[in-house]
């Protein structure tokens, strides 16, 4: 059984110009130490995902229209409010881009790293504090025992960065959830992160789900990748896969439009159009508007994520039906 | 021949005071702290480094937009540094910035027409008859539809405001833009477009063009020659791609290192030089050698003696007082 089984989310917000569909249709499973990345444009419905599965979309105007989100086997949408709390401070933990997000400014953080150990562990509060510098040391923060004692102001955005990810994983969780916590951060304290990262998952075997609209990193950092495009996965399959043969026109066209793939200097490949309004009725394949391959058929059939070879699937027809060489 | 701009022990100071009522100085940020630079007409250099290294300081002291504490800039061998008032004025119209956020940058409450329309006036007496044609072939220029011509920056997508931000600097036909972080706000699949269009322009109008990103690949791709900030100053500087694919000074070393390449592959078998530690404070720069700190190389000379920027080999130039050593033993 999976860790988490995602089937078939769909979640919406109900503004005054309209509905706008986040998450429409979002069917993955990660499994136990596994490292997933999500990867897709800045609206394509990534963030809106994660914080479905973690009970913070805000309601109204957000709405979880359908679909379970199976945790160790508890569907995390329905079950109740304490339930979920329990899960998320200690099982299932979450980091962001901006640390300030999960960070109280007014708060040393020695309180904010401790309490959940105290809360949900009840553990003494001088042993927590024990534990709570050791959570820092681990992520490389220098004088752990002394800096404890500051507020997240007197820390530069890479260590700030840290003490979030030090308090995400003070609990020891089973499922990691990262939404572009480095794309703020330059790229050698970045580096640092993803080491830090993929060392404490060796050590604990914890899974991480990790969203970006960096290439790069996913294709160094992650197993398998979900490539999102208005509120659906449009691929998905091993990282190898992904970038060496690319199954979906949309997965093609960014990766030929980044410049570390193109030669230097040379006139790089642009998508054209613009990234779509999902408040806005779109074609069955929501990239039929932007894609060279688009034929009238795919505006109006039936678009589903099919598996094309294994463990490789791909919400293009003209893929499915092997007319498409990309 | 004069360089087209030249800068020459650039110096860039910040006092840093306290007190409400009686303000005293405590220290000073060096953001910018002694950089010398000559570029060529039509030359796009890419200047990189980690965030607070000066980048930003260093393009607006260029602009004249923060007064250089120390140094000169000169345009087409003329100082600028010098000039007040309104000569300073004038001379502004041979230069532009262009910045991350393209909303901030614009006013909402005018329409591209309007935006374009003041800035070419601000530059020239035109007709005003003659302004829709003029304010159509910018909007043609940087690929805007000229039909868009009544819309509000609210309007438009991130990717098509940085277009009108670029139409705007291009109104006063400048011979040099400094263009900061101009993508790292845009969509992937939208930076593409706008790299273009930036080189695009460079090669057409022979436009100078001083191109500021964390982005490497992206510097890489677009600049003629890479400079490598490290805490107000430039610690290695060459032509883009051999800077990139063979990094002399240490820093640069771990800046390529750390770039995520987007090939699974070659991601896995790639050796990373990661750094211990944070970038430093430019309020108090450590002694030596700023980078020593967290340079694999350092020795206990690198604590004392502060490295000039010299050439060795022609054409590259770095800052590290163990490069011969170093280069020999790679
Ligand atoms: N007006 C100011 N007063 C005091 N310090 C300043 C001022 N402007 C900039 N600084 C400081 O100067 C240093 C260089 O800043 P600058 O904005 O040039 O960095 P940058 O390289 O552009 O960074 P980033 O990549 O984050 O944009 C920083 O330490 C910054 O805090
Ligand atoms: N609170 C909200 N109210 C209305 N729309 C929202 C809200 N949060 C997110 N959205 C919309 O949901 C869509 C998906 O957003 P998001 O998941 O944040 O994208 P990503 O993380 O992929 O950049 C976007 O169109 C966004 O504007
Ligand atoms: S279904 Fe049609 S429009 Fe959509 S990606 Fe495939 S070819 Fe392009
Ligand atoms: S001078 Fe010394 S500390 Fe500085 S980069 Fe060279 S080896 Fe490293
Ligand atoms: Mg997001
Ligand atoms: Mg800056």
């Amino acid at each position: 059984m999976p860790l988490l089984e995602i089937q078939n989310l769909r979640t919406s917000f109900h503004t005054r110009n309209g509905i706008v569909r986040a998450v429409d249709g979002v069917s993955f499973s990660v499994e136990q130490g596994e490292t997933l990345g999500i990867v897709g444009e800045s609206g394509s419905g990534k963030s809106v995902t994660c914080y479905s599965l973690m009970g913070l979309i805000p309601k109204p105007p957000g709405r979880i229209e359908s679909g379970t989100a199976r945790f160790d086997g508890a569907d995390l949408l329905t079950m109740k409010d304490a339930e979920l709390n329990r899960i998320r401070g200690k099982r299932i933990a979450m980091i962001f881009q901006d640390p300030m997000t999960s960070l109280n400014p007014y708060l040393r953080i020695e309180e904010q790293l401790i309490e959940p150990l105290v809360i949900h562990e009840n553990m003494p509060r001088a042993e927590a504090v024990k534990r709570a510098i050791r959570a820092l040391e681990e992520v490389g923060v220098p004088d752990a025992a002394r800096r404890i004692r500051s507020h997240p102001h007197e820390f530069s955005g890479g260590m700030r960065q840290r003490v979030m990810i030090a308090m995400a994983l003070i609990t020891q969780p089973d499922l990691l959830i990262a939404d572009e916590p480095t794309t703020a951060l330059d790229v050698t304290v970045q580096a640092q992160i993803l080491d830090l990262i993929t060392r404490l998952q060796r050590e604990r075997g914890m899974a991480v789900i990790w969203i970006s609209h960096d290439l790069g990193v996913v294709a160094g950092f992650c197993r398998r990748v979900l490539v999102m495009y208005a509120g659906r996965v449009v691929e998905s399959g091993p990282v190898e896969d992904i970038f060496a043969r690319p199954l979906h026109p949309y997965n093609c066209a960014l990766q030929r439009s980044i410049p570390a793939l193109q030669g230097k200097g040379a006139e790089l490949y642009t998508i054209p159009g613009l990234p779509p309004d999902v408040s806005k009725p779109l074609p069955a394949c929501a990239f039929a508007d932007r894609c060279e391959f688009a034929q009238p058929g795919c505006r109006t059939g039936e678009v589903a994520l099919k598996e094309i070879e294994f463990g490789h699937a791909s919400a293009c027809v003209r893929v499915q039906r092997g007319e498409l060489k990309l | 021949m004069t360089p087209f701009l030249e800068l020459r022990d650039v110096k860039t100071h910040f006092p840093v005071e306290h007190g409400l009522v009686f303000r005293k100085r405590v220290g000073t940020v060096r953001a910018v702290d002694g950089v010398s630079l000559s570029l060529r007409q039509g030359e796009i250099v890419g200047l990189v480094g980690e965030s607070g290294c000066g980048k930003s300081t260093l393009g607006r002291t260029i602009l004249q937009l923060i007064p250089a504490s120390e140094g000169t800039v000169a345009l087409g061998g003329r100082s600028l540094t010098a000039l007040r008032g309104a000569d300073l004025r004038a001379a502004r119209a041979d230069f532009q910035m262009i910045f991350q956020d393209p909303y901030a940058s614009l006013n909402p409450r005018m329409t591209v027409f309007d935006t374009l329309a003041e800035a070419i006036r601000s530059h020239r007496a035109v007709p005003e008859a003659e302004l829709p044609c003029r304010v159509a072939a910018l909007m043609e220029k940087v690929g805007l539809a000229p039909r868009f011509q009544r819309k509000y920056p609210h309007e438009f997508s991130g990717g098509q405001r940085q277009r009108i931000a670029i139409a705007r600097a291009l109104a006063v036909e400048p011979k040099l833009i400094v263009a900061d972080e101009p993508v790292s706000a845009l969509d992937v699949s939208i930076q593409a477009q706008i790299i273009n269009l930036l080189a695009k322009l460079s090669r057409e109008m022979g436009l100078t063009l001083i191109f500021i990103s964390h982005d490497l690949s992206v510097v890489r791709h677009i600049s003629d020659r890479i400079a490598v900030m490290y805490l107000g100053k430039i610690v290695e500087l060459g032509p883009a791609a051999e800077v990139f694919d063979h990094p002399m000074h240490p820093y640069t070393q771990a800046l390529v290192s750390a770039v995520a390449v987007p090939d699974p592959v070659k991601a896995k078998l790639r050796q990373r030089i990661v750094l211990a530690g944070d970038p430093p404070s430019p309020l108090n720069p450590p002694s030596g050698c700023a980078f020593h700190p967290r340079c694999p190389h350092a020795v206990e000379a690198c604590k004392v003696k502060v490295p000039a920027l010299e050439e060795s080999p022609p054409g590259r130039m770095v800052a590290c007082l163990r490069t011969q050593e170093l280069e020999a033993g790679r």
